[in-house]
């Protein structure tokens, strides 16, 4: 279980208990939090589940693949710490991490 | 009528009124919510039935797209095991199986597709399976393993999917199709040819040009399926994937219009204005095609589930979409964009036996769809094209070395 954090554009925070293995995606998805649209589920295919990882918490986020980093790149407002929020597996080591969420996902 | 205090009714727990029903409490519906579903279980996604859920790498909670705490914490009156039975508008009434009745303000049809069956022979068998829900994927998970022979009436998506996996299990895979190509209605031949091609080396047999006219069996249980060739294809287990059928009954029967789906305007309204439709039953207007159809995909549902739920919540409607859908096969991922409407050209980006290319269908100069395999940079760069409705250059379109961003400048 880790306390996760879902800053909407707007300012809003959502700090929800994500299960560890669901992806960051999930435990926004299941807890009802807006700004995450995640319209394939989980497959990497859709790109609209566009996140920006707070910078002190890149290191253990892990690397992008090379599929997430294809899709990423066409994505609309993308930056340096953007991230598709169904590639990162809730751990432990992520209690306490905070990503903020675009404006839109197209 | 968009008052937040309404009471809103949806009819049909999947994908679309799930997600409607979520959407309305983030957009600050404060009236009641009751979503009504005919399954056992909370609204969950179907995509990975045929994939993931099959191979056992997802399960009940992650298939479930939000717990069964979450509609009641969220104040959503789930009822699962129920149906609608009659509609009756000018009552703004709906009566259930179980003998009760809801009085709406607005009403939502999400009432999906069921799997077409086949009217022949032997189809009441036990092993002759369809897959539409998570109880026909237990059934389907039950019957494919090491040594099992599966036989897969229909070469559409949910057929090839079922295939893939049930070689990722073990089983003996032969797939029967009416055409002489696979994905005959739904893919140009580039593809069909890709796909088939790709699945004989995974070890799945084809039988195109196969009519299937029965299914016999020995105490009650599938033993094969019979072709109008008159050969016997033996098997332990039948999928059978050849389309489905909207569920528009309640919506006619009511006197609304229907069209082989329940007709729906942009904020996915049917022609009674306290009655919306949404998900694989609508029959919907797409604008950047000119025209009307009926979809069945989660984006669609997604995006027809945000079209209502900004009509209920007096917000204006979601900016237009381009349609898209996705396959996941072996280690391929197909992304579609678009729907090859009119079509006068075909461009293939790539070479097919690379496992990596896209084809684009074009209209003049101008990008209808696109099919691509593990290719991201030309689905979400031909998605964007497709929108923009801009100019294509054909030639850099057809030149790998020119990159997807040049070919949009």
């Amino acid at each position: 279980m880790a306390k996760i954090t879902y800053i909407q554009f707007d300012g809003t925070e959502n700090v929800v208990d994500v299960k560890t293995g669901l992806s960051i995606m999930e435990g926004a998805v299941k807890n009802n939090v807006p700004g995450i649209d995640a319209d394939c589920g989980g497959a990497c295919a859709c790109a609209t589940c566009h996140c920006y990882v707070d910078e002190a918490w890149l290191d253990k986020t892990g690397e992008k693949s090379a599929m997430e980093e294809s899709m990423l790149d066409f994505a609309a407002n993308v930056e340096p710490n953007s991230r598709l929020s169904c590639q990162i597996k809730v751990s432990d080591e992520l209690d306490g991490l905070i990503v903020r969420l675009p404006e839109s996902q197209y | 009528m968009s008052d937040l205090h309404a009471h809103v009714v949806i009819i049909g727990a999947g994908h679309a009124g799930g997600t409607l029903a979520a959407l309305l409490r983030q957009l600050g519906h404060t009236g009641q919510i009751t979503l009504i579903g005919d399954e056992p279980i909370p609204p969950y996604q179907r995509p990975p039935l045929s994939k993931a859920w099959l191979k056992g790498e997802a399960d009940a909670e992650s298939l479930a797209l939000r717990p069964l705490e979450f509609y009641e914490g969220a104040n959503i009156d789930f009822r699962p095991n129920v149906r609608a039975q009659k509609l009756e508008r000018a009552a703004r009434k709906v009566l259930l199986s179980d003998g009760s009745e809801l009085t709406y303000d607005a009403l939502v049809l999400a009432t999906g597709a069921r799997a077409i069956a086949l009217p022949i022979p032997g189809a009441d068998l036990e092993g002759v399976l369809f897959l539409r829900t998570a109880a026909d994927a237990e059934a389907l998970k039950a019957a494919v393993g090491p040594g099992k022979r599966l036989a897969v009436v229909g070469g559409g998506y949910i057929g090839l999917e079922v295939a893939a996996s049930g070689r990722a299990l073990g089983a003996e895979v032969v797939v029967l199709e009416r055409e002489t190509r696979l994905l005959a209605r739904v893919a140009c031949e580039t593809l069909s040819t890709f796909f088939r091609d790709y699945h004989e080396q995974h070890g799945v047999t084809f039988e195109l040009g196969a009519s299937v006219v029965g299914f016999e069996g020995m105490g009650g249980h599938i033993t094969g399926v019979t072709l109008a060739d008159g050969r016997t294809i033996a098997c332990d287990a039948a999928v059978v994937g050849v389309g489905a059928h909207p569920n528009d009954e309640l919506a006619a029967d009511s006197g609304l219009e229907t069209a082989r789906g329940v007709v729906v305007d942009l904020e996915a309204r049917t022609s009674d204005p306290h009655v919306f439709a949404i998900g694989d039953v609508a029959h919907r207007p797409m604008p950047i095609y000119g025209r009307m159809f009926r979809m069945e995909s989660v984006p669609n549902a997604l995006e027809q589930a945000k079209q209502a739920a900004s009509a209920i919540t007096g917000r204006a409607p979601p900016p237009g979409e381009v349609p898209w859908q996705w396959s996941d096969q072996y280690d391929l991922k197909l992304q579609i964009a678009g729907y090859a409407f009119d079509v006068d050209e075909i461009v293939v980006r790539g070479d097919p036996t690379s496992g990596k290319f896209a084809v684009f269908h074009l209209n003049g100069d101008q990008l209808q769809s696109v099919e691509a395999i593990n290719s991201p940079p030309e689905f979400m760069m031909g998605r964007q094209l497709i929108g923009a409705r801009k100019r294509i250059d054909k030639a850099k379109l057809a030149d790998p070395a020119v990159s997807m961003k040049e070919v949009a400048a």
